[in-house]
């Protein structure tokens, strides 16, 4: 025995920041999406420490709907101050206002489909070359295969059956003008990993994540928030109970747990034991159709 | 256990962080033999399958009439090969357990099947190579075992599967053994294992079969979790390829400067004398900042940023080496290559080659030979490689890489490349020999207590190499005294290495053909390097016919930042061999002589020299050479 082993997750840190400076030394304009959920909180985590005692060297970006939850948006701009980058917001409300695209109606009208076009137009009009997604390969069959550095073409667009094979640790990251390259740093962590991390790391995440008392309501056998951005429809009552989020995103189609974690530990050990994965438990979009994921990715989206 | 402080809280043991690691494998099986099942069967049984993802896939069994739920499809990823029912690229798979946590690249068995299978196989610690017990060792099983050998996967582990199908029988699954092992003793795996199996039903997947009382060994899963796989990283060479220079801009900092990389091998320290190459600076490492703050000690893969103690210009690209254990400071390069683009690869070619953190041109010197993997033997010269073609390749470099070979270290002998218009990654590379100042790894470099730089200011000389190429008799060696002359007439040492007087000393022992004009091309080059180090104006007047031998002069120049300027006489042929004055052209012609440039071998002609001389006057030619050398 040599004694020179790192342990899972310090391998995959590794990997990851390697990720990181990789790009951030090959291309000009990177931009980190940062939605203040718990996979970009590792992620900008793991940019800062790519880098110290020097800062972040780009800024960070979110993609705001309008519909967040605003413990979220909260967490998000201390995080940001706290670490001294620059934070871009591109609004989907932006978007509808300019014509670019049309608010979905009725009572499950939901702005997560609109993303794609504002982060699209948000990564043309600011000139960035390199977006860090926070995505993990174990969150759906159409991101198993995604490369770590993965190319989009001058439409934003990812063709699966054309990828460049990803060698070793030897990132391609070359792009001709207008075309831009997702850099996701957490490919190869689980929901599971990604937790034991804020727990090791002890990071600070939004309230949400833990068990509160909450206003929601059923609906597709899934628990929603009560708010202002979704319809209620005949026969759905809202009720008081303690949830808890697995995933954070926009509060018309993300999904509540019934829990009563209230701290790292607990959710740990929660999630250890789940036999649910999370884009099943808690997001809608996921479950129109069994494709859908692999069909928003190829349009673009994150 | 890590023994690095500082990567290990202490909340880690409460969650469980202290005693797994991760296990890379990458599996690959032809169609059917069952490795869609089998992983299927690894994710189930160790739980690593959730209910709606089981829910999903039984209600696909129940819609196609399966009459069991296939575990297969959980492993189907995109919708094109749901379409089709096959899978089509590299997939990664999850799963863990107390001891350890996996990552299962998981490669297609058909089309563009090297391609991926070298890909997944790239970053594996094991591959599990799948037999079909009734089929026995086919010639994929063979192709698999051979790249994994390839790519320098220490474990192979051979589950014969299907064993339900062949009575769970003894004499079969000894008889594969048996077989493959005769096969694979032409091969380069250490570590073997042979586990018989039945992924349908579960026996000897996560469970000991108990239908197969005559295998002793472990089920597939125990065995995943035991196989020791820190031993197989370097940790005898130092090696720190540097990735991005941290200089914080704040005045907290302001004098921090850190060069932050992943280590490629060895255990760096503080306090090691070490080199920064290609430059061959030698200082040492002041301190190691981890991911957490200082840390007495750096691995491999731990991303980590090193302070060095003295103020050096080091950037991107440069590789930190152990002082008395270097890796090959490399202008051309013998390796495997395997290609993965549709239009071949070819001599001649030129593509961008990226090798840690370092991007130089490549141009194929030659493409020596493709390699039959099925047999693994070699084939004679094939001129090129097409797709899922693997062969062996020599490349010269526009500037050196730090290499060794890649059975030493898996990070610092790999490479790939890239082609230059459309971006695509087109081939992948690792390393057999690397060459640029030529040295057996156990000769270290003796880079004295004189720097260049102290020596030429001292003297007052700048060295530099003049390399004048063109036909016999176009007026290289007339041109290349009158510089002489005038150099050394204004007290700028010059010295004039001619082709034809090598042949009487240094190269005495060569002939005239291609390998021994390569070698005749190195020779003068390395002789020129040493001139030009020591300040003097090396003057080379060399037929140097080939486009090839002239970049790797060209090459070993640079790798040692020295200037090289490429002269191209270009007289016309008719004009040359109307001046025949040593009368070689006319016995060239009469045929005494064979292989002569300009009759019957062909000269190739510099694509972009520093200095054309066409019909100039001596004078006029000399003056050129001057201007463009700029002393
Ligand atoms: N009888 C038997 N059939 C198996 C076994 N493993 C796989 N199969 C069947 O072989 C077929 C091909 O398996 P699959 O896992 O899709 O193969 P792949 O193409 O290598 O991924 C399927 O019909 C499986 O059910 C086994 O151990 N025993």
């Amino acid at each position: 025995m040599s004694g020179y082993e790192l342990t899972h997750l310090r391998t995959l840190e590794s990997e990851a920041i390697h990720l990181i400076r990789e790009v951030a030394a090959e291309r000009e304009r990177p931009v980190l999406l940062f939605s203040g959920g718990k996979d970009s909180i590792v992620l900008l985590h793991l940019a800062h420490k790519a880098f110290r005692p020097a800062g972040v060297p780009f800024p960070v970006m979110h993609v705001d709907t309008g519909h967040n939850f605003p413990e979220v948006i909260a967490f998000r701009d201390r995080r940001v101050e706290e670490l001294g980058v620059e934070l871009v917001v591109a609004s989907v409300q932006d978007s509808i206002d300019r014509g670019r695209v049309v608010e979905e109606t009725g009572p499950r009208a939901s702005r997560n489909r609109l993303q794609t076009t504002t982060l699209l137009d948000a990564i043309a009009d600011h000139g960035f070359d390199a977006a860090f997604g926070g995505a993990r390969r174990d969150e759906e069959r159409a991101r198993a295969k995604e490369r770590m550095l993965s190319f989009r073409d001058e439409h934003g667009q990812w063709n699966p059956k054309v990828q460049r094979p990803e060698l070793w640790s030897l990132y391609n990251g070359r792009i001709h003008r207008g075309e831009h390259v997702r850099v996701f740093p957490l490919s190869n962590w689980t929901e599971l990993d990604v937790w034991r991390y804020i727990a090791v790391e002890a990071l600070e995440v939004p309230s949400i994540y833990f068990a509160h008392d909450r206003q929601v309501f059923s609906r597709d056998g899934m628990l929603y928030a009560l708010s202002p951005y979704v319809e209620l429809i005949d026969g759905e009552e809202p009720f008081a109970t303690s949830v808890r989020y697995r995933t954070v995103g926009d509060m018309s189609c993300t999904g509540a747990v019934r829990s009563t974690a209230a701290t790292l530990e607990t959710v740990v050990a929660e999630i250890a034991a789940t036999r649910i994965t999370e884009r099943g438990e808690t997001r809608a979009d996921d479950r129109v159709s069994e494709a859908a994921m692999e069909d928003r990715k190829r349009e673009g989206y994150f | 256990m890590t023994t690095t402080a500082g990567t290990n809280g202490s909340r880690s043991d409460l969650l469980g962080d202290t005693h797994d690691d991760l296990l890379r494998l990458a599996t690959a099986g032809s169609v059917d033999d069952g490795k869609s099942t089998l992983i299927g069967r690894l994710l189930f049984d160790s739980k690593a399958i959730f209910a709606d993802q089981l829910e999903a896939i039984e209600a696909v069994s129940r819609r196609r009439g399966d009459g069991y739920v296939d575990l297969a499809l959980l492993t189907d990823g995109l919708r094109a090969e749901r379409e089709q029912g096959i899978t089509i690229d590299v997939a990664y798979r999850f799963f863990a357990t107390p001891k350890r946590a996996f990552i299962i690249a998981d490669t297609p068995g058909h089309e563009r099947y090297t391609r991926n299978m070298v890909t997944g196989a790239s970053t594996s610690d094991l591959s599990i190579v799948l037999v079909d017990a009734r089929k026995g060792v086919l010639e994929q099983s063979r192709r698999h075992a051979y790249i994994a050998s390839l790519l320098g996967i220490p474990h192979v582990v051979v589950c014969v599967n299907k064993m339900d199908l062949v009575d769970w029988s003894e004499t079969t699954f000894n008889a594969i053994e048996e077989d493959f092992r005769s096969f694979a003793a032409r091969l380069d795996v250490p570590d073997v294992t042979f586990i018989p199996m039945s992924a349908l039903r579960g026996d000897n997947v996560v469970e000991r079969s108990a239908r197969m009382p005559w295998y002793e060994g472990p089920p597939l899963l125990y065995h995943l979790e035991h196989v020791h796989v820190a031993a197989d990283r370097n940790l005898d060479d130092a090696r720190f390829p540097v990735q991005y220079a941290i200089r914080p801009r704040d005045a907290a900092h302001g004098d921090y400067r850190g060069y932050a990389g992943q280590v490629a091998g060895g255990v760096l320290r503080p306090g090691d004398d070490v080199v920064v190459l290609p430059a061959g600076t030698p200082t040492r490492i002041a301190a190691i900042d981890g991911p957490d703050g200082d840390v007495a000690e750096a691995f491999p893969p731990m991303s980590v940023t090193l302070r060095l103690a003295d103020e050096l210009d080091v950037s991107r690209g440069d590789v930190i080496a152990a002082s008395g254990n270097r890796p090959a400071v490399a202008s051309a390069l013998e390796a495997h290559v395997c290609w993965m683009a549709d239009a071949p690869l070819r001599e001649g070619d030129r593509y961008l080659l990226k090798h840690t953190t370092r991007t130089v041109r490549a141009r194929v010197a030659d493409v020596r030979h493709r390699i039959d993997i099925n047999g693994a033997q070699h084939e004679s010269a094939c001129g090129a490689l097409g797709l899922n073609d693997i062969g062996r390749v020599a490349l010269t470099l526009s500037a050196p890489v730090m290499a060794d070979p890649y059975k030493r270290n898996r990070t610092t002998g790999s490479f790939i490349l890239v082609d230059e218009t459309t971006n695509e990654t087109v081939g992948a590379g690792m390393i057999v020999e690397a060459s640029g100042r030529e040295r057996s790894p156990d000769v270290v470099w003796d880079a004295g207590a004189l720097t260049r730089e102290r020596r030429w200011s001292s003297l007052g000389v700048r060295g530099a190499t003049v390399w004048f190429t063109g036909l016999p008799a176009s007026g290289k060696s007339t041109i290349a005294a009158a510089v002489e002359a005038r150099l050394v007439a204004a007290g700028v040492p010059a010295y004039r290495i001619d082709g034809d007087n090598l042949r009487h000393g240094l190269s005495g022992d060569l002939g005239f053909g291609a390998e021994a004009r390569a070698e005749n091309v190195r020779r003068a080059a390395e002789a020129a390097r040493m001139l030009a180090d020591s300040g003097t104006v090396a003057l080379v007047s060399l037929v140097s016919p080939y486009e090839a031998d002239r970049e790797r002069a060209r090459s070993i120049h640079a790798g040692d930042g020295l200037p090289f300027l490429e002269v191209f006489v270009d007289t016309p042929a008719d004009e040359c061999e109307r001046r025949d004055p040593k009368g070689l052209y006319a016995r060239a012609r009469a045929g005494e002589i064979s292989g002569f440039t300009g009759v019957d071998d062909p000269y190739e002609r510099p694509d972009a020299p520093d200095v054309v001389i066409a019909s100039d006057s001596v004078e006029a030619a000399v003056a050129k050479v001057l201007a463009e050398l700029a002393l």
